[in-house]
């Protein structure tokens, strides 16, 4: 096949790099069209749950307990913990999607059907991964809109708050990928969400600044990389962040390019799914 | 052009089981192949290896000469699949299925939406397309995956027990539609525990055992091997006495019914005109199993018997 190219010219005949190319175009995009398609299909799971917990919690904690707490550095406590609360919302569903889907193609067998397709492993997990971060911008766009009813966003860097929930959503869609393959079972898709992300988001500064805790606690703090990604994201938004922002795009940066690398070796292992 | 070219093909699971020792196995383009074997022979394993669904331990495998080591994407899109176990979504629509799977062989959806109303309707399911995959009897979710496994138009198409659990008229038409298929140039490798189907299909065949091939040859040379055939007379009249035919094995299964084994040098005339001479009369006859059938149990059998001799040899307890 890779010698078409010379005769395929002649002919106008696509060549094995054309034919190459256009399969994995259109077998991401496939992947993701699929993707997509369960998110609406099941979306009094994917969409509502996550927009419902939001809505309490901007009336709980932003507006019945907000209103005691008083300013933060400058800004009311709903527009304090908003970006925070959003930020949730993103790693929880992105998280979620893959672990979810990817653990149920393996349960129900049909990732077989990409297994046995010629999309190599990188594009399997890249089409996943991208299932996951529009469930995870979907929700954040739809929570987005709940916290309006509440508060008035103001976006101080748009290109910042972008950026980090673009990466923020890829570290947890790749980590759920993790999961799924390595879960047997549907007690380990949850343990990951309840036991390690759950309180890693809630100690990661949604609900507080830093400079609130006594140094030891600031010091501990520090080793959460969601503490960064929380930051990064509240930064785009009010302009002021507990730590330093170059260094909190580093980390996201790093955690994509380390668990995509990850993930793409696991695929080609057959960890989970060949064995 | 060889379809399938396997060499020294290994497989060792992390349990320690050793599925395949070493395969070495041909299959040319047009063919229509049956890999048989008893269960957990290692058929599936090395389906699974050829598909990319189990990782090899060793060995070598080509597809129309694509190598997988280097050439996976061009080996994978030759090769089309019907696994033994159901592995489509059970809440997708028949229709998504098609369409999807095209998708991943890079058809876009117009193309494949066409190809999907095709083989849709050569298999009788064309009033099925949006239904929800899981509300399919279990042949036509059979017939489903045949359409999933065609809808990329392979060249070789392995079907792993494509008729396990359909009802005969079901098992009929698919063998015509698979003989159609093979007509019009598809390579087909079939595994199937109904030897009858094998026998009836398949033009050369491999027997596989414990890991290993243990016959590789034409059906019929294969079948020619076959030594013994036994078949199973009716009669009108209840047998009165014990009855012996010289040189032949006769047992009486019933007042009825007469086993008789007959050797490929013997004649069924010879028995008939003993059975005549003592005025007992035969209704009807049929063979006790296939031949195919026949064989294939004697070579496991006696593989049972050589392992179980050589373990006595070594002193083995059972």
């Amino acid at each position: 096949m890779s010698g078409s190219g010379t005769g395929a010219v002649a002919t106008g005949a696509p060549t094995a790099t054309e034919v190459r190319n256009r399969r994995r175009r259109i077998g991401f995009s496939t992947i993701v069209i699929r993707e997509f398609s369960r998110i609406i299909r099941i979306w009094g799971q994917t969409i509502v749950p996550p927009v419902i917990t939001a809505t309490l919690y901007f009336i709980i904690f932003g507006s019945l307990i907000g209103r005691r707490v008083g300013d933060m550095g400058g800004f009311t406590y709903m527009q304090y913990i908003a970006p925070g609360l959003i930020m949730m919302s993103v790693i929880t569903n992105s998280y979620g999607n893959v672990v979810s889907s990817f653990f149920g193609a393996k349960f129900g067998r049909h990732i077989e059907e990409l297994l046995v397709s010629p999309l190599p492993n990188w594009l399997i997990v890249l089409g996943y991964v991208t299932g996951g971060v529009v469930r995870g911008l979907l929700v954040g766009f739809v929570v987005s809109l709940v916290a309006l009813f509440f508060t008035h966003l103001h976006v101080e860097h748009f290109a910042i708050v972008a950026a980090a929930v673009l990466l923020t959503s890829l570290v947890f869609s790749l980590g759920g990928f993790i999961n799924a393959v390595f879960a047997k079972n549907f007690d380990q898709i949850s343990f990951v969400p309840t036991f390690i992300l759950t309180p890693m988001t809630y100690l990661g500064g949604v609900f507080y600044s830093i400079v609130m805790l006594p140094d030891w606690a600031q010091a501990a703090s520090r080793v959460n990389p969601i503490l960064y990604m929380v930051n990064a994201f509240r930064f785009g938004f009010l302009g002021r962040s507990d730590v330093h922002v170059g260094l909190a795009f580093a980390i996201m940066v790093a955690a994509v390019v380390a668990l995509f690398a990850s993930c793409v070796w696991l695929m080609e292992r057959g960890t989970g799914i060949r064995d | 052009m060889r379809a399938l070219s396997l060499r020294s093909l290994t497989k060792t699971y992390g349990n320690g089981v050793q599925a395949l020792k070493g395969i070495d196995l041909d299959v040319e383009e047009g063919d229509f192949f049956a890999l048989l074997g008893p269960n957990g022979a290692g058929k599936t394993t090395a389906i699974g290896i050829i598909a990319s669904l189990v990782t090899k331990t060793s060995g070598k495998v080509e597809v129309f000469g694509h190598d997988i080591d280097t050439d996976l994407e061009s080996a994978k899109a030759c090769l089309g699949l019907v696994p033994q176990e159901l592995n489509f979504n059970q809440f997708e629509k028949v229709s998504t299925i098609l369409v999807n799977q095209a998708g991943f062989y890079g058809i876009p959806r117009e193309v494949a939406k066409q190809r999907m109303d095709y083989w849709l309707q050569q298999l009788s399911l064309n009033e099925k397309r949006e239904a929800v995959s899981r509300t399919l009897s279990g042949g036509m979710k059979r017939r489903l995956m045949i359409a999933r496994a065609l809808i990329h138009g392979p060249r070789l198409l392995i079907l792993d027990e494509p008729t396990a659990g359909v009802d005969i008229e079901i098992r009929r038409s698919m063998w015509e539609f698979l003989r159609r298929l093979n007509a019009e140039g598809t390579t087909i490798i079939l595994t199937t525990h109904y030897l009858e189907e094998a026998e009836s299909l398949c033009r050369n065949i491999a027997i596989i055992d414990e890991g290993r091939i243990i016959e590789n040859d034409r059906m019929s040379t294969v079948l020619r091997k076959l030594q013994t055939e036994a078949f199973v007379l009716n009669l009108r009249e209840p047998l009165g006495e014990p009855l012996l035919l010289p040189g032949y094995r006769v047992v009486a299964t019933d007042d009825h019914t007469l086993e008789v084994d007959v050797n490929k040098d013997q004649n069924l005339n010879e028995v008939f005109a003993a059975l005549s001479a003592r005025g007992i009369e035969v209704l009807s006859m049929r063979n006790k199993a296939n031949r195919l059938e026949e064989l294939f149990m004697r070579l496991v059998e006696g593989r049972d018997v050589a392992s179980g001799e050589r373990k006595a040899a070594n002193g083995e307890g059972a």
